[in-house]
């Protein structure tokens, strides 16, 4: 039998002993830094808490190096894996110095009395999450993007090989996510700590994680890198979306195209110059048309998404009779062109002559 | 915010210069509870319906010669009485403080949530069994009864806490309890001998007076086990403070852990009701003023601050209770309640401004 570190074999989890999710089986690598994405409700916190035995596990095992999770005592257990949970502290008279020597409990004495080796190991955990100048501020004074800081901070302290985290970016704004994730990252590559979360934002998700597990209803659909995982479809089913799209490439997030299959604008743009348009016009609800766009302008990959029409070439051809003429039938039929400054090379000469077609026509917008 | 305070909370400080900062605060406000605890001690012996000056107490206290009325007033009356009065307002603070750890709540504490009327209840109905059967309850069976009607209130009120998980449900289900079982207690009174009555009734109100060396001893014993046992537990309680999820991560073993902070806490507070009856609003005050006078709530500080600070607050109440309207007495939870209740009006109004 190889080697395992962090194993989920065939594991229900669930409340009151009513199964959630079942048969989840995950193999973690040490040191890998692993997402659980799905839709709201879908029960990636139940796994979490299931594997932390904060729940009951209903059925199959947790194996953390090839031990079983609930043979491992809690204060065994609590030197190996740390936590950063959702559930707000309701903490009084304490500083975060205090909160983060917590995690020192599992290392001191009875009467856990901190020496100055651990004193100096929170300085230093506050130092990694750059928070060392919140250290004696009242932790209910702070807010929640430091609190979440503070939390983290505490995980480090604990000095485990596992670090658990229940939606961290949740309440962060943008900088604090980033700064978070980027923390998450650091740990995970310099000190070989494993991490296991949840996160809403899946955008983030693909660019973190070395590993993605997707859940939803009452099983983990999949299973792999965020390159086997972030595939329109997949993200597409896994979130139900039929409102708008996720384009795997960006990792970003498009609302609808607009309502109508017949264009009343054609769009021509190159090199990301027709992006603003699109987007203009989507939100104004007007279908467009766009093109001819090379297929790997990145003007394409939006208005794929965006435009009702796509009037496409292969990259580095000249503009070809078939794209040519779909292209000045659209001139003839849309009531306005607008040329978002489309670069005319060599290859596409023949765009001059589609620009001159909508200008004689008087449909011509240059913006 | 004083500007002092302010520029004393921006400032980067190491964790150890903190600590170090905070250890001063901690002794300065040990050796105030010190001083006072001696004081009131002195003042309390010193005074009543016979007054003996100071240095006629130090000779009886320690050459053990002088005036046999006095050396009688002394170590009958009034040095067993302020022992208890330190002891049992010390467990009745540390009820407190181990009920508001366990509900996650700063006004829980034995008397608010009906545990102290629930002793009451079970001590009157023994007391009134036994002595109709001529037999008069030992300190250690008092002691038993009133453990076992405690833990009768904490079952409903964790049943209670079960299905609500509202504070302020749990807290008037507390009161309600306490209600019936001081409905109860009343009615078993009514209907008791007039010899039983006359014990009972002041029993009931609550009263530090009429305590016996014998009574001392085993106080001292309970209280002092159980004080030891709640030391060993301040690791776990800090644990327990960033809620519970969290406690078990750190590697505290939660039902164990729960269960032990129930049992303590009974023991304390049957302890007092056995011995004083049911005494109000300590319980919350003292631990909220110590906390407050400490700037944290670290239980390895506070515990020992809170036993201390409960014992001088009920000696001193206990000093008026005897001293405001001589030669009539107070009962103590008069005293208690004229100056717990504010503090515990000013805890809720400062609790809601914090949460804005």
């Amino acid at each position: 039998m190889s080697e395992k570190y962090f194993e989920l074999s065939n594991l229900s989890v669930g409340y009151n002993k009513k199964t959630l999710i079942h048969d989840i089986c995950l193999d973690i690598k040490k040191g890998e830094i692993v997402t659980l994405i799905g839709p709201n409700g879908a029960g990636k916190s139940t796994i979490l808490k299931s594997i932390t035995r904060q729940l009951e596990i209903i059925g199959g095992q947790v194996f953390f190096e090839n031990e079983e999770i609930r043979t491992i005592s809690y204060k065994d257990l609590s030197t190996r894996m740390a936590v950063v949970l959702t559930e707000r502290l309701k903490t009084e008279l304490l500083t975060c110095h205090d909160i983060v020597a917590t995690g020192r409990y599992p290392y001191t004495g009875r009467l856990g009395i901190l020496s100055h080796e651990d004193e100096e190991k929170v300085d230093n955990a506050l130092r990694t999450v750059n928070a060392l100048d919140l250290g004696n501020r009242d932790f209910n004074a702070i807010s929640d993007g430091q609190k979440q800081r503070i939390l983290l901070a505490r995980a480090i302290c604990q000095e485990p090989e596992i670090i658990i985290l229940d939606e961290p970016t949740s309440f962060l704004d943008i900088r604090y996510k980033l700064e978070l994730l980027s923390i998450l990252g650091r740990m995970a590559k310099e000190n070989n700590i494993t991490i296991i979360m949840t996160l809403h934002e899946i955008d983030l998700a693909q660019k973190i994680s070395d590993k993605i597990v997707c859940v939803s209803g009452d099983r983990v659909i999949r299973y792999g890198t965020p390159q086997e995982i972030f595939k329109e479809e997949t993200i597409k089913e896994l979130y139900d979306i039929d409102n708008g799209f996720f384009d795997p490439m960006f990792g970003s997030i498009e609302l609808m195209k607009p309502s109508g299959h017949e264009p009343e604008v054609l769009v021509i743009s190159s090199g990301g110059s027709g992006i603003p348009v699109f987007r203009e016009l989507q939100k104004k609800n007007i279908a467009f048309a766009a093109g001819p766009l090379y297929e790997n302008d990145m003007d394409y990959q939006l208005a794929r998404l965006l435009a009702c029409q796509v009037v496409t070439e292969e990259p580095f051809e000249p503009i070809g009779d078939d794209a040519f003429e779909q292209a000045t039938a659209l001139v003839e039929n849309v009531k306005e062109v607008i040329d978002c400054g489309v670069h005319v090379g060599t290859q596409n000469a023949r765009m001059k002559e589609i620009l001159d077609l909508a200008e004689s026509l008087g449909k011509l917008k240059i913006i | 915010m004083s500007q002092h305070e302010t520029d004393k909370n921006t400032a980067v400080l190491t964790f150890r210069q903190e600590n170090f900062r905070r250890r001063s605060r901690y002794i300065t406000v040990f050796a105030f509870l010190a001083i006072a605890f001696c004081v009131i001690i002195v003042v309390n012996i010193n005074s009543g319906n016979v007054h003996i000056p100071i240095p006629r107490i130090l000779e009886i206290l320690f050459k053990g010669t002088g005036d046999s009325k006095e050396v009688d007033i002394i170590w009958r009356i009034r040095l067993p009485r302020i022992l208890m009065a330190a002891m049992l307002g010390g467990a009745l603070s540390l009820s407190g403080f181990l009920l508001q750890t366990f509900f996650e709540n700063p006004i829980a504490g034995p008397f608010v949530l009906g545990i102290s009327s629930g002793a009451k209840m079970v001590v009157a109905f023994t007391m009134i069994f036994l002595m109709a059967k001529g037999i008069t309850m030992s300190s250690y069976s008092l002691i038993l009864a009133a453990f076992i009607g405690s833990l009768i209130s904490i079952g409903f009120i964790l049943l209670v806490a079960k299905r609500v998980h509202n504070m302020a449900a749990l807290l008037v289900a507390g009161i309600m309890v306490g209600y019936i079982c001081s409905a109860v207690t009343d009615f078993v009174v009514t209907f008791a001998s007039d010899s039983d009555i006359v014990n009972l009734h002041g029993w009931s109100l609550g009263s530090f007076s009429g305590m016996s060396w014998g009574n001392v001893q085993i106080t001292a014993i309970v209280v002092g086990v159980t004080l030891f046992l709640t030391m060993f537990f301040s690791k776990p309680i800090g644990a327990y403070q960033l809620g519970e999820a969290y406690a078990q991560s750190m590697g505290v073993n939660i039902k164990w852990f729960r269960v032990a902070l129930i049992l303590l806490s009974s023991i304390f507070s049957a302890t007092v009701t056995a011995f004083a009856g049911p005494i109000s609003f300590v319980g919350i005050a003292v631990p909220f003023l110590i906390k407050g006078a400490l700037g944290t709530s670290k239980p390895l500080v506070v515990i020992p601050a809170t036993f201390i600070g409960g014992g001088v607050f009920c000696m001193f109440c206990d000093l008026i209770a005897r001293l405001a309207f001589a030669p009539l007495e107070l009962n103590i939870s008069t005293v208690t309640s004229i100056f717990g209740a504010p503090v515990v009006i000013y805890m809720m109004i400062n609790r809601r401004r914090g949460m804005k």
